[in-house]
């Protein structure tokens, strides 16, 4: 069987903040989920959690509307990452939501004497340590907060490269957005984390999830039925009546998703990859490695993608509709390719 | 992807921060390598916030002429749409648009504009009026 590191007991003597060690991650779910547990005392990497969590997906929701273009994202839902590995690696976390942001403050501040390190879920626009020019209206952004000195919050943020501060009055704005994902001043931390833990099951089991929702969902809304789908969509968007402002934005806003809000590269198919030579390695299973190679193929097809969409935006060369439909398309071919054979590993 | 070949393309938009990527290293293994932004990245952004200040330099030039009410200045100066801007204050859509006729705009009550000034994070007066600049 294949153990985690796990030093106990963890709960009981949560570790003070000196002790805190921030690390560079690339999504902020995973990052703040990852440094979380490794605090508490399970040493898990951030392409681990990603994995383990089975937060790698593609969908496309035509009547879900982000600034008025259908949500296409390369994961799960926000939020899906903490239930997902309390599932699967039996470990428990804690949540703890707020009606009043007077009341999450003080909870807030209680834990931080308590000298406990918790995961809390803001707002990107309210929170000044993010450059400016990246505030958007994005509500399930995570972060960790692991002090506090007069009125400013130490922070850990797991995409910033290192840690920051900000004021309790933003913080708690941040905290307290209404709207899609609205925080509600969310709270979370490990609670319990088994003595045990059986590696070679959680891996098995988060992969066969993925391929199974990659490759076998009835709907064109997710897997590879949805990157397709968007394809298909694509080469129609030179048609007269689509105004071709929103031909730019929408390939802008797939392009987004892709790689500008943190997913690591080629939206989130490298860290994934990363995730399956971690697997193999730990499991001495030598598919995993020829898999995680082909989902670094998946990722760099995506990243000639994202190249082909930015010089479509900006219009200077011509680069017309099929081609990035096309270019698409064989992201699909790629990405299908992988999970067809991730699906045919045996494990046991 | 290897990491000689994470760009490194120096993202205005990022202000010097560096975003952790997944790369290969010599030998093959997966490394965090931080990036100090990607082009492709800066293009699909910067489009993005043009639209905003489009949108918004317009709303700008309806207000000055009376044809809409300062709050779609600063809705779009705040980077939110009539969506956006409904979820967050709770407010209906409808109501939103009729919110942008002048007139109207002018007789609300102290306890709904303090929504939206929550919402956008600006005060009463701010919202009231359009500052001296686009």
């Amino acid at each position: 069987m294949n153990q985690l590191n796990i030093t106990k007991p963890i709960i009981s003597k949560r570790a003070t903040h000196p002790n805190f060690e921030h690390r560079h991650a690339a999504h902020c779910e995973t990052g703040v989920v990852s440094s979380l547990l490794r605090h508490y005392g399970l040493d898990i990497s951030e392409p681990m959690t990603f994995g383990i969590s089975a937060a790698m997906f593609f969908t496309h929701l035509p009547f879900v509307k982000i600034e008025g273009f259908p949500l296409t994202a390369y994961r799960q839902i926000p939020g899906a990452v903490i239930k997902t590995i309390q599932k699967n690696l039996g470990v428990k976390f804690k949540l703890e939501r707020f009606r009043q942001p007077q009341a999450g403050t003080a909870a807030l501040n209680q834990h931080i004497g308590d000298n406990h390190i918790v995961g809390l879920q803001a707002s990107v626009f309210w929170l000044p340590y993010f450059p400016p020019d990246m505030r958007f209206h994005f509500n399930a952004h995570n972060l960790i907060v692991y002090g506090k000195e007069g009125d400013d919050y130490n922070i850990s943020d797991p995409v910033a490269e290192f840690t920051v501060t900000c004021p309790e009055k933003d913080l708690q704005k941040a905290r307290f957005v209404k709207g899609v994902f609205a925080p509600k001043g969310l709270i979370y931390y490990p609670t319990y984390l088994p003595d045990e833990i059986d590696l070679t099951q959680a891996i098995t089991k988060s992969i066969r999830t993925v391929t199974k929702r990659m490759l076998k969902t009835p709907v064109p809304f997710f897997g590879i039925r949805a990157i397709r789908h968007v394809a298909n969509k694509l080469s129609r968007l030179d048609r007269q009546d689509v105004d071709p402002r929103y031909a730019k934005l929408f390939i802008g806003m797939i392009v987004r998703m892709q790689e500008e809000i943190g997913t690591g590269g080629g939206g989130f198919r490298f860290m994934y990859a990363s995730f399956l030579q971690e697997s193999a390695q730990l499991l001495h299973n030598d598919q995993l490695f020829e898999a995680s190679e082909l989902m670094t193929t998946a990722g760099d097809t995506w990243r000639e993608f994202a190249l082909l969409g930015a010089k479509f935006c900006k219009k200077k060369t011509d680069i017309n509709l099929s081609q990035l439909a096309s270019a698409m398309h064989q992201c699909a071919d790629t990405e299908e390719k992988a999970f067809h054979f991730l699906d045919k590993i045996k494990f046991r | 992807m290897y990491k000689d070949e994470v760009p490194q393309d120096k993202n205005p938009i990022l202000a010097g921060e560096r975003k952790a990527m997944y790369a290969k290293d010599e030998s093959g293994n997966y490394v965090v390598v931080p990036s100090n932004g990607w082009e492709v990245e800066e293009t699909v952004t910067s489009l993005a916030l043009e639209e905003y200040q489009l949108k918004r330099e317009q709303a700008y030039d309806r207000a000055c002429k009376g044809m809409t009410s300062p709050l779609e200045y600063h809705m779009y100066a705040n980077r939110l749409n009539i969506a956006t801007l409904s979820q967050s204050t709770g407010i209906f859509q409808w109501r939103i648009k009729r919110h942008l006729r002048p007139k109207i705009f002018k007789g609300l009550d102290t306890k709904l504009l303090t929504r939206y000034a929550d919402a956008m994070g600006i005060s009463l007066e701010q919202l009231a009026h359009l500052p001296e600049n686009k």
